[in-house]
């Protein structure tokens, strides 16, 4: 890909504005269309065009491997134990109302930390699949 | 906080454990917490069937949102003995399991084999906990996705099609179980299983409700490998790895045959189906399933294959009691989902120590291995006569109880069929003995290289073997776990 200049350019411009957009996906989920689902997809797009075109060797630099296995199992257990906070201060599973002092508060934050659990996992897990696939049928050398 | 929480645990415990395992560098620590948290599930699923049998129906609202509105679990006496099936077939799995997989399963893999492992246990202990019918299918998909890849790390590379095709099959059957969800939903706008049992009685000409029984009906049928839809089961038992495949003999098609239960029962009730042919129509199928793949399994030359096509007769038997309808029946479907468990369990672990030692699990190179390795020989032997229903072992109490139900509802070609299906299990069962003790050793084996199993593996094993000697003497757990069940089942007949 070394000659196409413009591709190059151009992209390295749209990922910043792509991440950015993940983020307001994610955050802005609770009162818009969006969530953690899409939030982390949009991410992981922004990874998949660097590696369309700078190739999937730098992109592994970017995030390697070890840490995407690291994030996928970080975003459930981040679901996983802000039920479990919910518990400990009294509520059911996942009962957001505990974990903040008024009711609202505590669903506005609930949702807030669970989506972004989701958005994590399902970024580093679409990366993963994503390399699965890029990597068939070639070496290590090739990839590395 | 256990004791009110205690239903919900039972699921998140391992759900929670399942990220901590994948992150954690290969070695014992996967397998050490892995083993830790299957044996505080099993307390806890232990502490909740001694809360239920009493007759208590212990209700717990996720998030807090009341039912029908939010998702709850819902535990009786039915739930409580399927959970308690899964839990403890876990706890003496996962011990087993170190051994087994560092032979089996190439070392990188081993976290994440644990961290799958978990999901799984997570995903069936979910279908038996929960009172929403969505949910279920929610956890039904945790538990298929994860067993598709415990399948695929088999040894063999037929492990991959074999998982392939489950996965196939697998999610048609899930597909078909959406469909008919969906449809109820449309119908009733509710999906917890209460509020639908309340809501489908004034609907029950109605043709939509129909469609979504046969879908969902149609879609367990597959996942509980239910003769002529377990094409998928025989290859995925027979090329997992063999922990694998004894925790998934032993609870998947469980956990089905449960949801079937409940879905017929507690969601439809028994009052619908006397209106269409189902109760007929599983007669026949577990008839000629019973027959059929009993006579599959008597010519089979892989042991691990044997004892699927076994385990596909089996939920013959289970179905059967589901068509009687009848409280005997329940029962024996009840007991025998618990008894099969422990049997399957028990063989599939010991021909898994086998495996240990040979590599294999084709008869061929199996041959005179008992003599070398008395102890799991005799396992097999014990897990041999249960599975034909001997007095004294487990089956027998289930076979019992389906004949004495056969015979109630005056259906004598069944009492026929069921003897003969006995008298096929005792001809596989003989292949098999005769096999491992009677046979001369194959020659490309070298006898001197055969010892006894390793501990780590025969002691689980004799667990399970114990247990179905045990079971067959005291039913007091298992029959009176199940008539407190059906109560809730069948609630007009008591």
């Amino acid at each position: 890909m070394k000659h196409n200049l413009i591709l190059r350019v151009v992209s390295k411009f749209l990922i910043p504005l792509i991440f950015l957009f993940a983020l307001y996906v994610q955050f802005h989920g609770d009162f818009g269309p969006g969530g953690g689902f899409q939030a982390g997809i949009i991410f992981s797009t922004g990874i998949i065009l660097y590696a369309l075109v700078f190739g999937v060797a730098s992109a592994k630099k970017v995030i390697p491997p070890y840490i995407l296995r690291a994030l996928a199992s970080l975003g459930v257990l981040i679901y996983a134990a802000t039920g479990v906070a919910s518990l400990l201060l009294g509520g059911n599973y996942l009962e957001y109302g505990v974990l903040a002092s008024t009711q609202v508060a505590g669903q506005h934050l609930g949702i807030l930390v669970i989506e972004l659990g989701v958005g994590i996992t399902v970024m580093a897990v679409m990366l993963i699949i994503f390399f699965a696939f890029a990597e068939r049928g070639r070496s290590e050398e090739e990839c590395e | 906080m256990i004791e009110s929480h205690l239903s919900l645990l039972i699921v998140v415990l391992p759900l929670l454990t399942a990220p901590i395992v994948a992150i954690l560098p290969n070695g014992r620590a996967p397998w050490l917490i892995s083993t830790l948290v299957s044996w505080s599930v099993f307390t806890l699923a232990c502490m909740q069937l001694a809360n239920v049998s009493t007759g208590n129906i212990i209700s717990y609202e996720l998030g807090g949102w009341a039912p029908p509105w939010g998702i709850e679990y819902r535990i009786d006496a039915a739930n409580a003995l399927v959970a308690l099936i899964v839990s403890g077939i876990a706890a003496v799995i996962f011990p087993y399991a170190l051994k087994s997989v560092e032979k089996e399963i190439p070392e990188q893999q081993h976290s994440l084999f644990y961290a799958a492992f978990m999901l799984c246990l997570t995903g069936l202990l979910g279908i038996t906990q929960t009172g929403d019918i969505f949910n279920l299918f929610v956890f039904l998909e945790i538990s298929s996705l994860s067993s598709y890849a415990l399948i695929s790390l088999g040894q063999q590379r037929q492990a991959l099609t074999a998982s392939y095709q489950y996965l196939i099959m697998g999610s048609i059957g899930a597909t078909f179980f959406l469909i008919g969800v969906g449809l109820l939903y449309a119908m009733t706008g509710t999906l917890n299983m209460m509020d639908l049992a309340q809501r489908l009685p004034e609907l029950y000409e109605h043709r939509t409700i129909h469609t979504a029984f046969a879908f969902i009906m149609v879609g367990f049928a597959l996942k509980l490998a239910l003769f002529p839809l377990h094409l998928w089961l025989p290859n995925a038992y027979t090329y997992a790895p063999s922990v694998v495949t004894a925790f998934l003999s032993a609870t998947a098609t469980k956990v089905a045959v449960y949801v079937m239960l409940r879905v017929i029962f507690s969601v439809f009730g028994f009052s619908f189906i006397e209106n269409t042919p189902t109760d007929e129509l599983f007669l026949i199928l577990c008839v000629v399933g019973i027959l059929m793949m009993s006579f599959y399994a008597v010519y089979q030359q892989d042991s691990k294959r044997l004892l699927s096509y076994s385990s596909v007769a089996q939920v013959g038997y289970m179905m059967l009691g589901i068509g009687f309808g009848s409280v005997l029946g329940l029962t024996a479907t009840l007991v025998h989902l618990f008894n099969h468990a422990l049997m399957k369990g028990a063989l599939f672990m010991a021909i898994g120590a086998l495996v240990y030692r040979v590599g294999s699990s084709r008869l061929e190179h199996l041959s005179g291995l008992g003599k070398h390795m008395p102890w799991t020989f005799a396992a097999i032997v014990i897990g041999g006569l249960s599975l034909i229903g001997v007095p004294g072992t487990a089956g027998f109490i289930s076979k019992w109880y389906l004949v004495l139900a056969a015979i109630e509802k005056q259906y004598w070609l069944i009492v026929v069929v069921i003897l003969l299906g006995s008298l096929l299990a005792v001809i596989y069962v003989w292949k098999l003995i005769e096999t491992l003790y009677f046979k001369s050793e194959n020659d490309s084996i070298q006898p001197e290289t055969i010892k006894e199993a390793p501990l780590m593996l025969l002691i689980p094993t004799w667990v399970l073997v114990f247990a179905n000697v045990y079971f067959g003497f005291n039913t007091e757990l298992t029959v009176g776990t199940a008539e407190q069940a059906i109560k809730l089942l069948l609630p007009g007949v008591n």
